[in-house]
């Protein structure tokens, strides 16, 4: 009941504060707060249970019974690290709209909310048609607020993200209709559900198509080579708060579709097709670090940089070993909060200075000590200096996969070389040298306010706990991760029997 | 007592964060005593526990604070493992580093980023901490990093020039590539042996791996690259002289007395996997003698003074490679902590001089200042006698005993002997060049200002001073670990070999006063012939070797990067959409708006449909 | 009287209907179109007269009854719509009618 609960006061919420904005402008952002915040304190109820079980919670009510359609939600610990995750990005993201968001505030707001309950669903979604109906859901508001709220190219940049995950969605709706069908001719019945499908035996050829549908819409959602080109003009353009909830939550919607979905229910399609996702996995890493380097702008380079650190999550999801998949757990959590931080702080310069060339920047630090000390952190943990949360998803990553594959390792672990280069290079162009202000108008840069200061100080605490004590966090996702693996392992050697 | 361990990295870190957050606000008195204060305490704990161990006799002492991570088998913890070699290593970065931070408290006392200059210098203190009290290889991996980025923040710590932060992020994604070089090691060590814990690695490596097994090399030579990286020697040795951009201080602490050690530290750290694969462990010998040597060459022709300090110490960091090469591991140890007494001197002796001289750098244009700075002429001269192993200064026991062990292998030692004598003769001509060029002749800066060495940058100074000269008289604690004898282990070597490597240094002292300063010989007729010049500036860019980096590696980079800025992959989508809507125009012109036409397709389609329909 | 084989009978249906459509295809003049439309229905009426006259039944007498008011409102709406294009347009050539391009 705590599931339906947890999206169900984010979908009214969201229409409580579309509402409030005719009260008073200022509300809708009033309330979103205190809705994701109850959320919030909703989902640690979640905690308290034994996490060596693999479900914590588990809920299923008929929907349309005709079609083995049901309404299935449940969570174990990854799913309760996912959620927590998005709580706490929806509250960043709401405090970084406080500011910047003043036009159609409630419609903002409630684009906002209902972004998040969508996310929510596809977490706890465990019947696929109840899935798909979620992740369409998270994607149109998030289409209004690039499109209606973004920068300067924002109709091109929303539309494009529009098309490629809707069209990448639609094959993965004949997946599933192929998977169910397959669910019918195997058993007689269709149905729709997760725990059912997965005793589907595919094979052969069939396996790998419907298999390569989902692949492809939870790898465009990911972002990986060669589907990602959708990232950086969406990141760019969104306003911040969208760049929030796109990077920190968003994309890992689509490494939970591989880990959940993907994998499990094609354990033999997926082991074959494994070298070439993990390949996939390194050039992501690889490339998409050489072109962020190349940019001037510094939120697309950013964006870059973030489908070069999902490169890592799927080489892991991919080596499909309790290291790795652990890896790909920590870097999904530590780079929800690294890159959320650094959207914030590219689009907090943008808001101050109008500009987000990096061309005009210069010599920052001697002007916003603050900004510049809170950037240079979060670049130090994009480029994964131990201590922090990146570090400790990348190492795994790497160890896990080097048991899988090791030349295709060996090349990501370059990864690790560009992302200092391309780091450093940030903090050099923007914050270091002479400062220097004749292209932009530099009267409204000033330091961070103490509201900022706060949400970065709690992210730069959630890095920092996530890199020293990491244990908290992967306790929660092993019981989960384990039965994961258990249970790739058993369809798969009942496949063979057979 | 012992359990205290975990407060050595703990008080620099407070020191870190206390001075972090209070952001400058605090008054310099303050900052300096938070900062070096921090470094003091480390100090005397760790004299304390070290008094205690041993006391106590025991081999090591291991002292877990709370399991890091625990992923299937993989599970290391944030323990510290003391044994002999930890507490020589932490004894001379607590020691040194306070000697280091009380001399800043004057030196920077100008400066107007103080506070931010004492809380990196405490991070870099408490990573290096971790590093060497590690039991196990990923916390190593953490100081590692975390030494890496506190000597990028203090080599840029001027960033208002650019030059600065390049020299910076030289050394970082230098460092780095050695760093993957090693993080692939570990890889490869816990897939083979399940561990990363450094004793159980060690242990399983020596019952599962024949001695030159191909795993072994592999594993060796990744780990042997970190360490090449992180010590600045051939093939990643060019970010070190780039590094001197930094505070004098940084450049003492960091890259003599410090960071650039900690690459021998890991392979005298991990000697059981070199000695499982001797081909590494011999290349391990060559490098270091070869680095000796370039390095020797060019601090010969360089003339700012820093820079000549930080050849020298890549070129004596060769010597400690070779040492442990050659098996010498206590031998490298010992040079490595009389080398951090002399360089840490002579660095911050350097600083001085500097100062004074209102930021001057090059020697050609000081000259004669021996009575104008005294002090920083007394530490220059006994530094220089300790660098150049004149005979009794502790300089002089460590370098012979890496020549002596490297003289008694059989095979290539020989060589390596007289590579390791042709470097003493570098260093003796190097650095009395300096002292000679500095100290003596005509006075040639304009500023005859008094010296600069209040009392927290001379007391250092004279310790260290002491400590160059009798540190040799040390013993350190090293047998159980190395399984080999005390440091002064008897030697079975002839007399006249023995003559020969107490002679050479001498003549390179005698060598360098002929030129610079009895003019008996005179350079400018050396430098005359064209092969004299060309080879002067051959050595003087550090054998081209950054040339070489730039084209092979940054350039070709940069034109990627550049080219391909707009990323092809769009290109692709841009393409389908540019499809798209041709196909869309190609349809559109069926809508014609002419009602004839829309007739005729209803008809036509009837038809079709129905003649389809006969004929299927 | 000799019956007209059926087929005679559809024949001409069809070849008058192909007349019809070809007419309402070719043809500039709208009123000319109409009157082809109209050759088109009366075809198929006299489709209809001659199926029912061989098969016996009425039906086929009671389409053609609905086909001709069919045919009748149709070409009084028809010619209505026709009167309004000429005030518009001045015209009665099919070829103007084509705002929908596109």
């Amino acid at each position: 009941m705590i599931l339906v609960i947890l999206i169900a006061v984010l979908f009214v919420g969201g229409l409580l504060a579309w509402a409030s904005e005719r009260i008073n402008p200022e509300y809708p952002r009033i309330i979103s707060l205190l809705i994701v915040l109850l959320d919030i304190v909703l989902m640690f109820s979640l905690l308290g249970g034994d996490s060596s079980a693999t479900w914590l919670v588990d809920l299923q009510a008929d929907w349309l019974p005709r079609f083995g359609i049901s309404f299935h939600l449940a969570a174990d610990g990854l799913t309760v690290l996912l959620l927590l995750l998005t709580g706490f990005l929806g509250v960043i993201a709401i405090g970084s709209a406080w500011g910047e968001i003043t036009e159609r505030t409630g419609f903002f707001y409630f684009n906002l909310l209902w972004t998040l309950a969508g996310v929510l669903g596809v977490f706890t979604a465990l019947d696929l048609f109840l899935f798909f109906f979620f992740w369409e859901v998270m994607l149109i508001p998030m289409y209004f607020i690039i499109a209606i709220w973004g920068h300067e190219n924002k109709n091109y940049a929303a539309m494009k993200f529009f098309i490629f995950t809707q069209v990448t969605g639609m094959l993965m709706l004949v997946s599933i209709l192929m998977l169910a069908y397959s669910h019918y001719g195997q058993f007689g019945v269709f149905s729709f559900d997760y725990f059912d499908l997965l005793k589907v035996n595919t094979s052969g050829p069939l396996e790998m198509v419907i298999m390569l549908g989902f692949f492809i819409a939870f790898t465009t959602k990911l972002p990986s080579f060669p589907f990602h080109s959708w990232l950086p003009d969406a990141h760019s353009q969104a306003p911040t708060a969208g760049s929030v909830i796109l990077a920190g939550v968003l994309l890992k919607t689509g490494a939970y579709g591989l880990i959940r979905f993907a994998v499990p229910l094609f354990p033999e399609a997926s082991m074959q097709f494994a070298p070439i996702a993990m390949t996939l996995g390194a050039i992501s890493i690889l490339y998409c670090a050489k072109v962020a380097f190349a940019q001037t702008d510094i939120k697309r380079l950013i964006a870059y940089t973030s489908v070069s650190h999902m490169g890592f999550v799927l080489l892991g999801i991919y080596a499909w070993n309790e290291e790795a998949l652990q890896g790909a757990v920590m870097t999904m959590l530590a780079h929800g909060l690294s890159a959320a931080a650094l959207f914030m702080l590219a689009g907090g310069l943008q808001h101050r200075i109008h500009t987000r060339d990096m061309s005009d920047m210069s010599g920052f630090w001697a002007k916003v000590p603050k900004m510049s000390a809170v950037a240079l952190f979060f670049s130090v943990a994009a480029l994964g200096m131990p201590g922090l949360g990146n570090f400790i998803g990348e190492f795994l990553v790497l160890l896990g996969a080097f048991k899988a594959n090791i030349t295709i390792t060996v090349i990501s672990s370059f990864g690790l070389i560009f992302a200092s280069v391309y780091s450093l290079w940030v903090i050099q162009k923007v914050f270091h040298g002479e400062y220097r202000n004749i292209d932009f108008d530099d009267s409204h840069l000033y330091d961070l306010n103490r509201r900022e200061l706060i949400y970065f100080g709690l992210m730069m605490v959630g890095l920092i706990w996530m890199g020293m004590y990491p244990q908290s966090f992967l306790d929660l996702s092993q019981g989960a991760l384990e039965g994961i693996l258990a249970s790739s392992q058993i369809v798969a050697t009942a496949a063979v029997t057979k | 007592m012992l359990d205290l361990i975990w407060l050595l990295p703990t008080f620099p870190l407070l020191g870190f964060l206390s001075l972090v957050l209070t952001g400058g606000s605090l008054p310099k008195k303050i900052v300096a005593v938070i900062g070096a204060g921090s470094i003091g305490l480390s100090f005397l704990v760790a004299a304390i526990i070290a008094a205690q161990f041993l006391a106590n006799g025991e081999a090591h002492f291991i002292k877990e604070v709370w399991v890091w991570m625990s992923v299937g088998s993989f599970s290391p913890g944030f323990t510290f493992y003391l044994d002999g070699l930890s507490l020589v290593m932490m004894l001379v970065i607590t020691g040194i580093g306070f000697l280091i931070h009380l001399y800043s408290a004057g030196f920077m006392l100008d400066d107007p980023s103080y506070s931010r200059f004492f809380s990196y210098m405490n991070l870099f203190v408490a990573s290096m901490l971790m590093l060497v009290l590690a039991d196990n290889l990923v916390l190593l991996y953490l100081g590692w990093e975390g030494v890496g980025l506190c000597s990028y923040l203090l080599i840029g710590f001027w960033y208002e020039n650019p030059a600065n932060g390049y020299a910076a992020r030289k050394a970082f994604v230098t460092t780095r590539v050695g760093d993957t070089s090693m993080a692939i090691g570990l890889f490869l060590l816990f897939a083979q042996l399940g561990t990363l814990n450094i004793q159980d690695m060690l242990h399983a490596a020596e019952a599962q791996w024949a001695i030159g097994s191909g795993l072994a090399v592999a594993a060796s030579l990744l780990l042997l690259g970190g360490a090449v990286g992180k010590s600045a020697q051939l093939p990643l040795q060019t970010w070190l002289p780039d590094a001197m951009a930094g505070p004098t201080p940084i450049s003492a602490l960091i890259h003599a007395a410090t960071m650039v050690t900690a690459g021998v530290y890991l392979i005298a750290r991990t000697h059981v996997l070199f000695e499982l694969a001797p081909n590494v462990q011999l290349l391990v010998a060559w490098i270091g003698l070869v680095t000796l040597l370039m390095a020797g060459f060019t601090a010969m022709t360089q003339h700012d003074i820093k820079r000549i300090l930080a050849y020298s110490t890549v070129s004596q960091i060769g010597y400690m490679f070779l040492g442990l090469g050659v098996g010498a591991y206590s031998a490298s140890i010992f040079h490595l902590m009389t080398h951090a007494f002399f360089k840490a001197l002579l660095f911050l002796a350097a600083g001085t001089v500097i100062l004074s001289l209102h930021h001057e750098h090059d020697i050609f244009r000081m000259g004669g200042k021996r009575k104008q700075l005294p002090v920083a002429f007394a530490s220059f001269l006994i530094g220089s006698l300790a660098l150049a192993a004149f005979p009794g200064t502790s300089g002089f026991f460590s370098k012979d005993e890496i020549l002596l062990a490297a003289l008694e292998m059989e095979g290539p030692g020989l060589i390596l002997w007289i590579g390791g004598v042709i470097g003493a003769f570098f260093t003796g001509i190097y650095s009395f060049r300096l002292v000679f060029v500095v100290f003596f002749g005509e006075s040639k800066a304009h500023h005859e200002d008094k010296e600069v060495a209040g009392f927290s940058m001379a007391g250092p100074l004279i310790l260290l001073m002491i400590l160059s000269v009798f540190g040799g008289l040390i013993t350190i604690p090293v047998q159980e670990v190395f399984n080999h004898g005390d440091v002064h282990e008897e030697h079975h070597v002839s007399a006249f070999m023995h003559g020969i490597m107490i002679a050479v240094p001498l003549l390179g002292i005698g060598v360098s006063y002929l030129f610079y300063m009895s003019r008996a010989l005179s350079i400018e007729n050396l430098m005359a012939s064209s092969m004299a010049k060309s080879l002067h500036k051959f050595w003087f860019s550090g054998w081209g070797m950054d040339r070489l980096y730039q084209i092979l590696f940054v350039n070709p980079f940069l034109f990627l990067a550049r080219v391909n800025r707009a990323d092809l992959v769009d290109r692709f989508y841009e393409l389908l959409v540019q499809l798209t809507r041709i196909a869309h125009k190609m349809v559109a012109q069926t809508q014609t708006g002419q009602l004839r036409w829309y007739a005729l397709s209803i008809a036509a389609g009837l038809i079709v449909i129905v003649s389809l329909g006969v004929l299927l | 009287m000799q019956s007209i084989p059926i087929e005679h009978g559809l024949i001409l249906a069809g070849i008058l209907f192909s007349l019809g459509l070809i007419g309402v295809l070719t043809r500039r003049n709208v009123v000319f179109v109409l009157m082809s439309l109209e050759i088109m229905l009366n075809a198929s009426g006299l489709a209809f007269i001659v199926a029912a006259s061989r098969w016996g039944h009425a039906e086929g007498q009671i389409m053609f009854l609905m086909i001709l008011t069919l045919a009748a409102a149709e070409v009084a709406v028809g010619l209505g719509l026709i009167i309004q294009m000429y005030r518009r347009f001045n015209t009665v050539d099919i070829n103007v009618l084509s705002k929908m391009k596109g």
